[in-house]
């Protein structure tokens, strides 16, 4: 199995998705180490409109890589509060660095049980075993 | 050379290669392919004429003698990847040889010169071709109605979910939603969304399939359609297709079948009767006429009656006393899809396909196509990882896990079937496979052309085993290495500009 970086402080979704709850109760959203290696070369990000109300599980917008294209799923319900617009000059930031400089967006959960649910980094590396 | 293919494999091509600039780059001041004789009738002032609408700005087009622009196309078409130069396995594309007796029935002067707007009195010839291809068309794909009018199988699923937006209009319920499983052509959920509908993707099964239940838990009365593709672009037979119809219709939706890959059930199945209600055909694919650079396309649509009074307009019709005319008095259609009676050249060598193989040659070509698959499939298994190892229908998906030890990607393969003088198979699709590639031989392909793409395929395994870097350089042997995808995808150059004259 190849080497993933699965930061301990993040949550996971089992669509390859992070999450790190801010301290202005807003939640940053990202793709994980995992999805940013088997994309490949990220050549566009599209993303929702800030503003944009979303259920758990919605999709709100795409990544495009050389090889292929993967809908972006909102991690939990909330309002969008804003996206990291500099990936529609540099969309390599998302391979560069996704925990950091490759974030997507921000969004208010509005509904904060479902943060409950969602993977810490030891059961997200099991998901992925289970697919490898 | 470490480069070469050892063994007297494929369809490698040598010798002369010719670099090309651009025709603008070769453009010469005042250089010109053909002189116009003098005026011989009085000369007009053409700024009196047309006052402000006469251009100062006029196009830069390029100024070349004739023989530089022969030359010109002429070396580019050496660049050409055909069908008719070698295999073209380009899974979904249905990339089969187009018989050249198409090409005579289609250059017939009288369709050839038939103008568009010519009164249906002038070309009741090419009218009459138009209703038996419809109804052709019908028979095959057991439906009620066809139309002939959409440009491609994509705009053929547009003017099929106009249509279903339609018919739920007209009863007074529109529905919001369209299910598309997870193994479809983009296009289908992109068609669905022009035509207002929330996309819901439905997981397919381990097996590659749709199962009642997914299919179930996700039907209710917001949704419209189930588009479904087959077989899907997994080569497989969507086994439960006549109970997922029967879950769709119990709600009131329709299920609008995707005939991409209908050349696998030609004269053994038809998608009418398993419950479909509305298909397209990719003239293109499954009937042998010319894709993309070949020509436009042709997607024609068929419907069960429920459909009928939606479809485009004019519809061709055969009046009391056998004369054709067209139709236009249908209150409820969609309209208008395309200029003319869609493209008509494509029609007619659609037809002529149909009619020089006949009822029983189309079922030999779906069983010629399935047989070729599963073939390839038989000898690569081992070799290759098959993501889905079952017997398929026309096409086969292998995937490069069995490749990764050594570091090697599916592009890398791609990369090097060039080498080998192969156009490259379908890659990274469908996205339920990751590294997938899809192939797709067709009935074209003689056992000694098939076995020769299968030796090619298991000598690249092996060359990804003992030499990886031979792969990852790849391709060698073409005008140009491998090409940097990725920039060109993020700092795509999409037009020309002319280098600044120096004072
Ligand atoms: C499964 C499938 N559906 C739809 C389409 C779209 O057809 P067209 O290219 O004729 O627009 C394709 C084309 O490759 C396809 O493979």
């Amino acid at each position: 199995m190849a080497e993933y970086q699965l930061p301990e402080t993040l949550r996971y979704t089992r669509e390859d998705e992070w999450l790190r709850p801010a301290e202005d109760g807003s939640a940053v959203v990202g793709i994980t180490d995992y999805a940013q290696q088997q994309l490949g070369d990220v050549v566009f990000v599209e993303l929702p409109e800030p503003g944009a109300v979303l259920q758990q599980g919605e999709a709100c917008g795409a990544i495009e890589s050389v090889k292929t294209v993967a809908e972006l799923f909102a991690p939990v319900s909330g309002e969008v509060a804003r996206c990291n617009q500099e990936l529609a000059q540099r969309p390599e930031a998302v391979n560069e660095d996704c925990y950091g400089g490759g974030w997507i967006l921000a969004m208010v959960p509005s509904q904060p049980a479902e943060l409950d649910g969602l993977l810490d980094a030891a059961a997200y590396a099991q998901h992925i075993a289970d697919r490898e | 050379m470490s480069g070469a293919p050892q063994g007297g494999a494929a369809n490698a091509a040598g010798g002369l290669a010719y670099e090309e600039p651009l025709i603008f780059e070769q453009s010469r001041p005042g250089r010109r392919g053909a002189e116009l004789p003098r005026c011989d009738v009085p000369e007009v002032d053409a700024a009196a004429l047309l006052g402000e609408n006469l251009r100062e700005d006029l196009p830069a087009l390029p100024e070349l003698s004739e023989v530089e622009v022969v030359r010109h196309f002429t070396r580019l078409s050496t660049w050409n990847a055909a069908v008719d130069l070698g295999l073209y396995p380009l899974g979904s594309c249905t990339m089969k040889y187009n018989p050249k007796l198409n090409e005579r029935v289609a250059r017939l002067p009288g369709f050839a010169w038939a103008h568009p707007l010519s009164p249906a009195a002038e070309v009741q010839g090419l009218l009459e071709l138009c209703f038996e291809l419809e109804g052709f068309l019908a028979e095959i794909s057991g439906m009620d109605c066809v139309t002939l009018q959409p440009a491609a199988g994509a705009q053929g699923e547009l003017a099929g979910l106009m249509m279903i937006r339609a018919h739920f209009e007209q009863r007074g319920e529109p529905r919001s939603k369209v299910l598309v499983p997870d193994t479809a052509h983009g296009t289908n959920p992109a068609s669905a969304a022009l035509n207002g509908y929330q996309v819901q993707t439905v997981a397919s099964g381990a097996d590659g399939v749709l199962h009642p239940g997914a299919l179930k838990a996700a039907m209710d009365e917001t949704v419209a359609a189930l588009m479904i593709t087959n077989p899907n672009t997994l080569g497989l037979f969507e086994d439960h297709i006549a109970e997922l119809c029967e879950i769709v219709h119990a709600q009131g939706g329709l299920v609008y079948g995707d005939g991409a890959n209908l050349n696998a059930l030609l004269g053994v199945a038809r998608p009418g009767d398993m419950g479909l209600d509305v298909m397209h055909m990719n003239l293109h694919k499954t009937f042998s006429t010319p894709h993309g650079g070949g020509g436009p396309g042709a997607g024609p649509v068929a419907v069960k009656r429920v459909l009928a009074p939606y479809l485009p307009t004019p519809r061709v019709q055969r009046g009391p006393d056998g004369r054709f005319a067209w139709r236009d008095d249908a209150p409820h259609s969609i309209g208008r899809l395309h200029g003319g009676h869609g493209n008509v050249g494509m029609l007619l060598r659609a037809y002529a396909y149909i009619l020089s193989l006949g009822a029983a040659g189309l079922r030999r070509c779906a069983e010629a196509a399935v047989l070729n698959a599963n073939y390839l499939l038989a000898r690569l298994r081992g070799a290759w990882h098959l993501p889905y190892d079952r017997p398929v229908m026309h096409e086969c998906v292998l995937s490069d896990r069995a490749l990764q030890a050594s570091g090697v990607s599916t592009l890398d393969v791609a990369k090097r079937l060039i080498d080998h003088g192969y156009h490259p198979p379908t890659i990274y699709f469908p996205l339920t496979v990751p590294g997938a590639l899809m192939i797709e031989p067709t009935e074209s392909e003689s056992l000694e052309g098939l076995d020769r793409f299968a030796d090619t395929l298991l000598q690249i395994a092996e060359e990804a085993r003992r030499d990886p870097a031979l792969l990852h350089g790849a391709p060698h042997r073409t005008r140009h290495r491998r090409l940097d995808e990725t920039r060109a995808a993020r700092k795509p150059v999409l037009r020309w500009t002319p280098q600044e004259e120096s004072a």
